[in-house]
């Protein structure tokens, strides 16, 4: 009993120091394999809760506290820190996470403790359907792929393509299957649909398969340190037509590893930070001042679920969670990803932007609406 | 076997039970510190077992998470797929107990089998295989749709609570206690001790091996079917090489062979990872340090590099705490 006394002990301390301020869990993945999402998504959250604060906080005077846990992207350690927030912080609401299967820990304790949680980038559409408590910043698997396949189509005018994914990874597997249903109701033809095992390095096999089909596009929805490996591989092997994939593409470190491969791809994103939206350019320039980085989606969308979250405790002008609920059902704000209003299981209804590769530089293409 | 001498650790566990349940009831122990003490528990299970395994018969097994898995998704499977059980019909209860020992008995038997290529290899050739194994464990959980694949068994019901878990990691200690302090027990340790010697006294190492190795994965299938109606997700990072190693840190800083030491590593560094995150958050709010919770496991990592150096056999080494040993043995 003494570690329970001892580990009790600081936690009275800390819980008694805030009273005034309204409490919100943020939850991202700082260590671990999807650190750099999870620094990104903090850096955003705070930016968020920075801003409100200065403008003489939430309601009421009462300013915001941000209590931020880091979940390794390890869905144990998520029950712990859901756990942790709800019970022992009392926090009113919470942001998180990153990864869908750490949020899909995370979803039934919030749903079961009447704690609101907006997800920022957990795009596995089963997270929101926990409950009526949950909610997601991004846009879900299927969209993408969907808006990735009229891209394809529409924009590039192929009518055939191939996709390779990632057999482990359930984002990859989603998109390149939403993908490939798309496409084909489009009228086009899917000429080969090839799984590589995770960690591959060599992609040879799959990509002569692919090639031997001629299809006008390969889509490739992976994150970028395969996606450069895939692309090499597929110019080595001679394809010329242009890659497209989804928003695991949106890393500096692409071009990096896939050089001019990369060059003539195209991805689906949740915004370009060449936006020319004014709330974009402001959102880009204090990031920027602020971390001395360019802010990636990642950031973004951290940005976004916090400032929803805020907005609707504003609204609500209460810190009780069935309060903040209804407000953030009724959401219709305009944030750095778009325009954000909630479907029947709390998706948002938004806009996707397709960004190309040109010069080793992402450029803004266009926005795709729903 | 002393009669007298039984009751101990039971005595033991009843008078945690009530603490925990009082202070519980009370609001004075919160959801997440129970939640600590829950996975602090089958943390328990799966030191213990390893130790059947690595501590005890001196076997070198890296992949026990890989039979925990095996308990979780087919417990899991059974509860959530195929009986389709709720949390809020009481009725459930006792399927979801068969089925949690259905993962272990599954499990046990995949222990069975990897009991025997493994008996023809020793040290770090035999931990290669068990490292392999779990590894495919993993893989064919990641391609298998039906149990979710690579997005995981979702939508599990949260059945394990507080008491199953404390019954279930006291009944753990208290069998593989009795097996070490068997006959078949002094047989395992005669193998960790000189095989060939224990061979030459007529001691049938290929049964005590694959003995060992089923018992620890009989026990490391209930633990994962625990595990995953706790958080309710069973999912395939969960079961990988690296939790593997999270287990056998706990039999090494526990001490390798010693119960006890299991049974306090097993709590301790689960505590201790959580103490760090709170007293970390305290620090940087008491004096305006920019350290943020990510420095959490660098402190842990070092704390067990000490563990190491200046105590190598672990916290209890070989020795058994009198609670837990059942009879005196010098």
């Amino acid at each position: 009993m003494k570690k329970v006394l001892f580990v009790m002990a600081p936690v009275v301390l800390v819980a008694a120091s805030y009273a005034q301020d309204i409490k919100i869990g943020g939850i991202g993945p700082v260590t671990g394999e999807a650190a750099t999402f999870g620094i990104s998504t903090k850096n955003g959250m705070t930016m968020a809760v920075d801003e409100w604060n200065a403008k003489g906080g939430i309601f009421g005077g009462r300013k915001a506290k941000l209590i931020f846990e880091d979940d390794k992207g390890d869905p144990s350690e998520g029950a712990i820190v859901w756990n942790k927030l709800i019970q022992q912080d009392n926090v009113v609401a919470i942001v998180g996470t990153v990864m869908s299967k750490v949020s899909l820990v995370g979803a039934p304790i919030s749903q079961a403790a009447g704690i609101p949680m907006i997800s920022p980038t957990s795009t596995n559409e089963k997270v929101t359907l926990v409950g009526d408590y949950i909610f997601r910043a991004c846009f879900i698997d299927p969209f993408q792929g969907t808006v990735g396949a009229n891209f394809a189509f529409n924009d590039l005018k192929a009518r055939s393509a191939a996709a390779i994914f990632d057999l482990g990874n359930d984002y990859t597997k989603g998109l390149a299957e939403n993908f490939k249903k798309q496409f084909e109701k489009l009228g086009g033809k899917v000429v080969a649909f090839e799984g590589h095992p995770t960690g591959t390095t060599d992609f040879k096999a799959q990509l002569t398969k692919i090639l031997q089909g001629k299809p006008d596009v390969i889509y490739i929805p992976d994150y970028y340190n395969d996606v450069g490996l895939i692309a090499k591989q597929a110019r080595e092997l001679g394809f010329k037509g242009p890659l497209v994939g989804g928003d695991g593409w949106d890393s500096p470190e692409l071009v990096k590893i896939g050089g001019t491969a990369v060059e003539n791809g195209f991805f689906t994103n949740h915004y370009s930070s060449e936006d020319k939206r004014a709330i974009v350019q402001a959102f880009v320039k204090k990031y920027k001042a602020k971390f001395g980085a360019e802010p990636d989606a990642l950031a973004a969308l951290g940005y976004d679920a916090m400032y929803i979250m805020l907005d609707a405790i504003k609204r609500a002008g209460s810190t009780k969670g069935a309060a903040i609920r209804d407000a953030l059902k009724a959401t219709d704000i305009n944030v750095v990803s778009g325009r954000i209003k909630f479907d029947e299981n709390r998706n948002p209804i938004k806009s996707a932007v397709i960004i190309e590769i040109k010069n080793g530089k992402q450029v803004y293409r266009t926005t795709v609406n729903p | 076997m002393n009669v007298r001498k039984l009751p101990r650790f039971l005595i033991a566990v009843v008078l945690f039970y009530i603490v925990v349940e009082v202070l519980y009831r009370t609001e004075i122990l919160n959801g997440y510190l129970l939640h600590i003490i829950n996975l602090s528990l089958i943390y328990v299970i799966l030191a213990t077992s390893l130790n059947l395994i690595n501590g005890i018969t001196g076997q070198f097994s890296l992949g026990h998470m890989g039979f925990a898995g095996v308990g979780a998704y087919v417990s899991g499977s059974l509860t959530t797929l195929i009986l389709k059980l709720s949390v809020t019909n009481p009725a459930s209860m006792l399927p979801f107990l068969l089925s949690i020992i259905a993962g272990g008995v599954v499990a046990a038997f995949v222990g069975f089998l990897i009991g025997f290529p493994s008996l023809r290899l020793k040290g770090d050739y035999l931990a290669i295989v068990t490292l392999g194994f779990g590894e495919i464990i993993r893989t064919i959980f990641n391609n298998i749709d039906a149990v979710g694949g690579p997005r995981g068994l979702l939508g599990i019901p949260k059945f394990s609570n507080f008491t199953v878990i404390l019954v279930a990691a006291f009944l753990t200690v208290v069998i593989i206690r009795n097996l070490i302090e068997s006959s078949h027990g002094r047989a395992m340790l005669s193998i960790r001790e000189n095989e060939l010697a224990a061979e030459l006294v007529c001691v049938n190492t290929t049964r005590y091996k694959v003995m060992a190795s089923t018992f620890g994965a009989f026990f490391a299938g209930i633990a994962g079917g625990l595990l995953a109606h706790l958080i309710q997700l069973a999912h395939p990072t969960q079961f990988g090489f690296i939790k593997s190693v999270e287990v056998l840190i706990m039999i090494y800083a526990g001490g390798v062979g010693s119960l006890t030491g299991s049974i306090l590593a097993a709590f301790g560094l689960t505590f201790l990872s959580e103490g760090l995150r709170l007293g970390i958050r305290a620090l940087a709010d008491a004096t305006g340090l920019p350290i943020g919770g990510e420095w959490r496991m660098v402190v842990y990592a070092l704390l067990l590099i000490f563990i190491m150096l200046f105590r190598n056999e672990g916290l209890m080494g070989m020795r058994e705490s009198r609670i837990i040993k059942n009879v005196e043995v010098d």
